[in-house]
């Protein structure tokens, strides 16, 4: 379908033999805020891994748009536009808030060892605008009070919202946040989702991970759910919430009874 | 008082030199996060370049291309620089204790090579004869000594400089965010195996100019200059100065050199004979323990790494 920006065609990932994710064919629609939601170990997270490039999958293909991205390094997705953040936080912590926000825009010229010592005159300037862009998206994620602190310092919450502050300083189309509101206080959370609808009606899709469902039935559209490594369900919020299979399987019941 | 004089000139030169190649192993470790264990041969690199490249004639091994100074330091750097790309290439993937291990064993490969392979480098006993450059010009020792004091010092203070901007530019918060956590930067669109090689390379190129400059003081290069020892009092300066930190890099190789010099005088002085025949092995326990103490009490090292934050800098023109 051309609206479709992120399709996989059976996709499976293994560990050994144990199959996390087990031929999963799926679609995002382009400028959607899809779901994803399944028990502890469904296999969700390896999933995004595999969908990043962070895991090469041991079968199957993902397509951004018509093109096969399977396989690809997490750094080259990026620069196509698919980015995401980690379940984990992995903040650079011996950096402050504000650097390791600037750090996303990707082709600085002072990354460059030369561009870094004999362009000073361009560096300054993209420094400088770096450095709006990033306070602003800061202030966006109500970091900015912070941005000087070292980013090992935050709290559990707080450096959630840096992941989401660090993509979104990237120039992505395609952003996959894994339970972006885990430790996150409920006035955040409220921000974080007002944030993503948005970045969402400036044209941004999104794949959440959550286990919150107040967040996933009040604003993802649709909703996907794993179990045991499988796509188990795929459709709106009502549908979930009347699918005796879906429920079953977050209580941990078989799957397919 | 002219004798205290050219022992300070002396201490200075030395310190300098030293300096330089911590700097160059701070690039690595304290920026990055790359552990190279084997200083040593790019320091080596570096020396066996400059006097195979700027020596004069010699009769059974390579070298006496009489190459013009300042050439023959880039190319013991380029030397230098070859090597670690070459290592480089090989021993990315190999992260944190295998890096170290790898680096290790090439600085006794390279220590042996040199050792063995006579028509290269001279074998034990080193290439000698390095003319140095304005000696002849200047002819008083003393006088000469005093100008290489100052261009050494120049020398590290290039340097210094040179690091500060890179650092503090966006290619040092790429180094940073490497050492500090390589998925995540990968994730966010940055390749970390050409960074750890753009930074391996050009840490040890920095090594290689020490290198250069210490050959070109002692008119001299051997393996006995290149041995595993020299690796660990480059570390053990980066260690107790602060790793991450140009200034403390500096201030370790001072202060370490400092006790090395005070403590080999010291035991040549104080200590009973049966002591002075293990004067060195002395030397080398004291440095351990002031490593050791180190870690315990201040494992950031005497001056630990600053944040880079955003009052610094260019924002106040904005
Ligand atoms: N690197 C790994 N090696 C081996 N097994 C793994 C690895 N990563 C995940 N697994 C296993 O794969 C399965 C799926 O894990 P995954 O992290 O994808 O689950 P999840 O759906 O994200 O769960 P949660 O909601 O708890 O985050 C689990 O059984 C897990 O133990
Ligand atoms: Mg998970």
């Amino acid at each position: 379908m051309a609206s479709d920006i992120l399709t996989t065609r059976d996709l499976t990932t293994k560990f050994g033999s144990f199959c996390a994710v087990d031929s999963v064919s799926l679609s995002l629609r382009k400028g959607s805020i899809t779901g994803l939601i399944g028990p502890n170990g469904a296999g969700k997270s390896t999933l995004f891994n595999t969908l990043t490039g962070t895991l090469k999958p041991t079968s199957g293909q993902v397509f951004l748009g018509d093109a096969d991205i399977s396989g690809l390094s997490p750094d080259r997705l990026f620069k196509k536009g698919l980015v995401r953040t980690f379940q984990i936080p992995r903040p650079f912590a011996r950096m402050s808030v504000l650097e390791n926000v600037m750090l996303s825009p990707a082709q600085q010229t002072g990354e460059k060892i030369f561009g870094s010592i004999f362009r000073p005159d361009i560096v300054r300037r993209q420094e400088q605008e770096y450095r709006t862009k990033a306070l602003e998206i800061l202030d966006f994620v109500t970091l900015d009070k912070l941005a000087d602190q070292a980013a090992g310092e935050l709290s559990g919450g707080q450096t959630k919202l840096l992941e989401l502050a660090r993509v979104l300083m990237g120039d992505a189309s395609i952003i996959l946040l894994d339970e972006p509101a885990a430790g996150v206080n409920p006035v955040l959370t409220q921000i974080l989702i007002e944030r993503i609808e948005e970045l969402n009606r400036r044209g941004m899709t999104f794949l959440i991970i959550e286990h919150n469902m107040d967040f996933i039935m009040s604003h993802c559209d649709p909703i996907i759910a794993m179990a045991q490594g499988q796509l188990v369900f795929q459709g709106t919020a009502e549908e979930a919430q009347a699918n005796k299979t879906l429920l079953d399987a977050y209580l941990g019941a078989p799957v397919n009874a | 008082m002219i004798g205290v004089i050219s022992y300070l000139i002396f201490f200075v030169t030395v310190a300098s030199i030293l300096s330089i190649a911590v700097l160059g192993l701070n690039l690595q470790w304290g920026n990055t996060g790359l552990f190279n264990g084997g200083v040593a041969a790019f320091i080596g690199a570096g020396a066996y370049g400059l006097v195979i490249l700027g020596g004069t004639a010699q009769p059974d091994h390579l070298g006496g291309y009489g190459l013009f100074y300042p050439l023959a330091l880039l190319g013991g750097m380029i030397v230098a620089g070859i090597l670690a790309w070459l290592v480089g290439i090989l021993t990315m993937r190999l992260r944190h204790d295998y890096l170290a291990i790898a680096t290790f064993g090439v600085a006794v490969a390279f220590e042996n090579f040199m050792r063995n392979s006579d028509k290269i480098s001279g074998g034990a006993k080193g290439i000698r004869g390095f003319e140095r450059p304005f000696e002849a010009f200047i002819g008083d020792p003393f006088y000469f000594s005093i100008g290489f004091f100052i261009f050494a010092m120049t020398m590290l203070v290039l340097v210094y400089i040179f690091l500060e901007k890179l650092i503090r530019s966006p290619f040092g918060r790429l180094l940073r965010a490497i050492r500090e956590d390589e998925t995540a930067a990968q994730s966010l669109g940055k390749n970390p195996g050409s960074i750890r090689l753009k930074a391996f390379v050009a840490g040890s190129m920095i090594m290689g100019l020490a290198g250069g400059l210490y050959a070109t003081f002692y008119a001299f290069i051997s393996p006995q200059d290149i041995l595993p020892t020299l690796t660990f009092q480059i570390w053990a300066m980066l260690i107790v100065g602060g790793a991450g930190n140009n200034k403390g890099a500096i201030a370790g190789a001072f202060l370490i050199w400092g006790v090395w010099t005070l403590s080999g005088w010291g035991l040549s002085r104080f200590a009973p004979l049966e002591a002075q025949l293990y004067a060195g092995t002395i030397q080398y326990i004291l440095i351990g323990v002031i490593i050791v103490g180190m870690l315990l009490w201040r494992p950031q090292g005497l001056f630990p790494e600053k944040l880079v934050v955003s009052q610094t800098g260019d924002r106040a023109q904005s």
